[in-house]
C-alpha cells in the first residue's frame, strides 16, 4: 500500500490548486443551471429538462476530469519529481492507482452536485438513484483512466489541446445536447461504441423510465469493460513510457 | 563478482556499462567498482554522460549493452530490490511544490515503505540537520533555491539507504549554499556509499574519497584526489597575468606548449619543461604587458585538461 502516500500527495496536490478546484465543481454545476434556464425559455416542449440534463451534464463535467487528471500526470512526468518517484520500488500499478483515485472523490462530488441541483430544479427520479449513481461513477472513473492515457501520450500543452477536442468529442458523440437516434448515421454508430453515450443512455432510461440493472446492463457492462481496457492500457503505457 | 569478499566488499560495480541515444554513446563502457562507505565522484562536464550512468544504476534507464550491480543486485534483472537499497537526489529540485517539507520527507518515506514512526523520527532529525526545522510547515514552492536542495537532499536520506546517489546536489547554488550542502554530504561520509557526480572540481576536491573523470562517456582517469594531482606531479604550471593577450598571440604560443588556457587576467601554461625566458621573449615583442609570472601547484582542473584536452566549465 506504498502507493496510498503518492495518492494523498497528488489529493493535496489538486486540492491545493484553486483555479483547477473552482472548474471541476463550477463547470457541471453552471452548465445544469445555464443549460435548465436555457430549457425553460424555449418553453415546454424543449428538449432540455432537467432529467435529460443531469446525466449528460455529469458526464460533461468527468471530460473536464479527464483533462484536468491529465495535465497532473503529465506535469509531474515532465518535472523531476516523478523521476524521483520512480526510484522507489513502486510498480506501474501503483503509479496509475495513485494518480486515479484523488479523482473519485472529485467524480463523487460532480455526481452529488449534479443530481443535488437537480433536484433543486425539479429533477424526476422514478428509477433507483443509487444505480444511476452507480453507473456514473463508473463513467467517472472510465474518463479518469483515459486521463492518464494522454497524460503519458502528451506534454501538457499537448494535453490542453488534445483534451478540448475530446470534450468537443464526448458532448458530440455522447448524445449530452441532442439524443444519438434524432442524430443517427455514422455518428450514431461512433457514439453508440463509445462509453459515453451508454452512461447518459443508462442513466437517463432508470431516472425518466425507472429501469432496473437488468435493463441497463450492457450499458452498465460496456461503460465498465473500458473502464477496465483504459485502466490496463495505462499501466502499460506507463510501463513502456517511464523505463527509457 | 567482489560483492561479500570480507573487509573489501563492494556497494556498486559496472560491468561495460553503455548507453546509446541513437547514434550518440552517452556512456561508452565503463567500468567502476566502488566500495562500500565510499563516497566517489564522478567528475565531468556538461554531457559526459555522468546523468545516464545514474540514471542507469537507479533503474530508470536500460543500459545498451553491459550491466550493473548496487550492492550485489543486477539493476537488470533485479530492479525491484535495487530500488528498495537506493535513494537518489536528483539533478533537478525534485519536490512536490504545493506540499510542505515535512510533507514532502512523508510522501518519500511512505512511498518507501517507512512507518509513520520511523518518518516522523527521521524526519526530524533530517530537518534539523539541513536547517529547515523551523520551516517545515511551509509550502515549499515559497523556499529558495538552496533551501529547496537541501530538503531535496534530506528527502533522499529519510528512508536511509545503504547507497545514496548525488546529482549534481550543488548546481546552480551560490558559494555559501554551495557550502553548506558540502558540510551536510561530509557528514554522510563513511555512513552510506554515496555516487556523487559534479562539474565542480572543488565540490570533487573536498568531498570525494575517489575520484573518476568522466568524459565523452568514457572514464579518463580514476584515483583519489591527491592521485590525481600527483599524476601530473612532473607538469610544471606558470601564471602569467598580462595585458594586450590578444587570441592569436595565445595561439601562437600553442605551438611551443600546446597547453596553454586563457584566464580571466591572462594565461596559464603547463608543461614538463617551462622556460620562462622563452615564454617572456615570445610575448613581450608581440605587445603583451606582462604584470606578473608566478609557479602553481597542478589542480584537478589541470588534471582534467591534461586528459582530456577541455576546460571543465565552458
Amino acid at each position: 500500500m506504498r502507493f496510498v502516500e503518492l495518492a494523498i500527495r497528488n489529493f493535496k496536490e489538486m486540492w491545493r490548486d484553486p483555479i483547477s478546484m473552482g472548474l471541476e465543481i463550477g463547470i457541471p454545476a453552471g452548465f445544469l443551471v445555464i443549460f435548465w434556464a436555457l430549457g425553460r425559455s424555449m418553453g415546454d416542449e424543449s428538449f432540455l429538462t432537467t432529467t435529460m440534463l443531469v446525466p449528460g451534464i455529469a458526464v460533461f463535467g468527468f471530460a473536464f476530469l479527464l483533462m484536468f487528471s491529465a495535465m497532473m500526470l503529465s506535469r509531474d512526468r515532465e518535472g523531476a519529481l516523478l523521476s524521483r518517484l520512480l526510484t522507489a520500488p513502486l510498480k506501474p500499478r501503483d503509479f496509475i492507482l495513485s494518480y486515479s483515485l484523488p479523482y473519485i472523490p472529485m467524480v463523487i462530488l460532480q455526481i452529488a452536485l449534479c443530481f443535488g441541483i437537480g433536484a433543486l430544479l425539479g429533477l424526476e427520479m422514478p428509477g433507483n438513484a443509487g444505480l444511476a449513481f452507480l453507473v456514473l461513477l463508473v463513467m467517472g472513473i472510465c474518463c479518469v483512466e483515459l486521463g492518464m492515457i494522454l497524460g503519458l501520450l502528451f506534454n501538457v500543452n499537448q494535453v490542453s489541446g488534445v483534451g478540448s477536442v475530446i470534450i468537443t468529442l464526448v458532448a458530440l458523440l455522447g448524445g449530452i445536447w441532442i439524443d444519438l437516434e434524432v442524430i443517427g448515421g455514422v455518428f450514431y454508430s461512433i457514439g453508440n461504441a463509445l462509453p459515453f453515450a451508454h452512461a447518459i443512455g443508462g442513466v437517463r432510461d432508470v431516472m425518466v423510465h425507472g429501469a432496473g440493472f437488468s435493463d441497463i446492463a450492457l450499458d452498465f457492462y460496456w461503460v465498465l469493460g473500458y473502464t477496465l481496457v483504459f485502466f490496463v492500457l495505462g499501466i502499460f503505457l506507463f510501463r513502456r513510457r517511464m523505463v527509457e | 563478482m567482489s560483492y561479500g569478499t570480507t573487509g573489501n566488499r563492494f556497494a556498486i560495480q559496472t560491468f561495460s556499462l553503455s548507453r546509446k541515444f541513437g547514434d550518440l554513446v552517452a556512456v561508452d563502457g565503463i567500468d567502476l567498482s566502488i566500495k562500500e562507505g565510499e563516497l566517489f565522484s564522478l567528475l565531468g562536464p556538461n554531457g559526459a554522460g555522468k546523468t545516464t550512468a545514474i540514471k542507469m544504476l537507479c533503474c530508470l534507464l536500460r543500459p545498451s549493452s553491459g550491466t550493473a550491480t548496487v550492492m550485489g543486485r543486477d539493476i537488470h534483472e533485479d530492479p525491484m530490490t535495487v530500488k528498495q537499497i537506493i535513494d537518489v537526489s536528483p539533478q533537478e529540485t525534485a519536490i512536490a511544490e504545493h506540499l510542505n517539507a515535512w510533507e514532502n520527507l512523508r510522501l518519500i518515506g511512505g512511498i518507501r515503505g517507512l512507518s509513520k514512526e520511523e518518518v516522523k523520527k527521521r524526519s526530524e532529525e533530517l530537518l534539523e540537520m539541513v536547517g529547515l526545522a523551523k520551516r517545515a510547515k511551509e509550502q515549499v514552492r515559497k523556499f529558495s533555491g538552496g533551501m529547496k536542495r537541501r530538503l531535496s537532499i534530506a528527502m533522499a536520506l529519510v528512508s536511509d539507504p545503504q547507497v545514496l546517489f548525488l546529482d549534481e546536489p550543488t548546481l546552480g547554488l551560490d558559494p555559501q549554499s554551495r557550502r553548506g550542502i558540502w558540510e551536510h554530504i561530509a557528514e554522510l561520509k563513511g555512513k552510506k556509499t554515496i555516487l556523487l557526480t559534479t562539474h565542480y572540481l572543488e565540490e570533487a576536491d573536498a568531498l570525494a574519497d575517489r575520484i573518476a573523470i568522466i568524459d565523452e562517456g568514457k572514464i579518463a582517469a580514476l584515483g583519489t584526489p591527491q592521485e590525481l594531482k600527483d599524476s601530473i606531479s612532473d607538469m610544471q604550471v606558470m601564471v602569467v597575468r598580462a595585458k594586450n593577450l590578444p587570441p592569436d598571440v595565445i595561439e601562437g604560443l600553442k605551438e611551443i606548449y600546446p597547453e596553454v588556457k586563457a584566464t580571466e587576467d591572462g594565461i596559464e601554461i603547463r608543461a614538463k619543461e617551462l622556460s620562462f625566458y622563452e615564454i617572456v621573449d615570445y610575448l613581450r615583442p608581440r605587445g603583451v604587458a606582462i604584470q606578473s609570472t608566478s609557479l602553481k601547484q597542478p589542480t584537478l582542473d589541470d588534471v582534467f585538461l591534461h586528459l582530456t584536452g577541455k576546460e571543465l566549465r565552458e
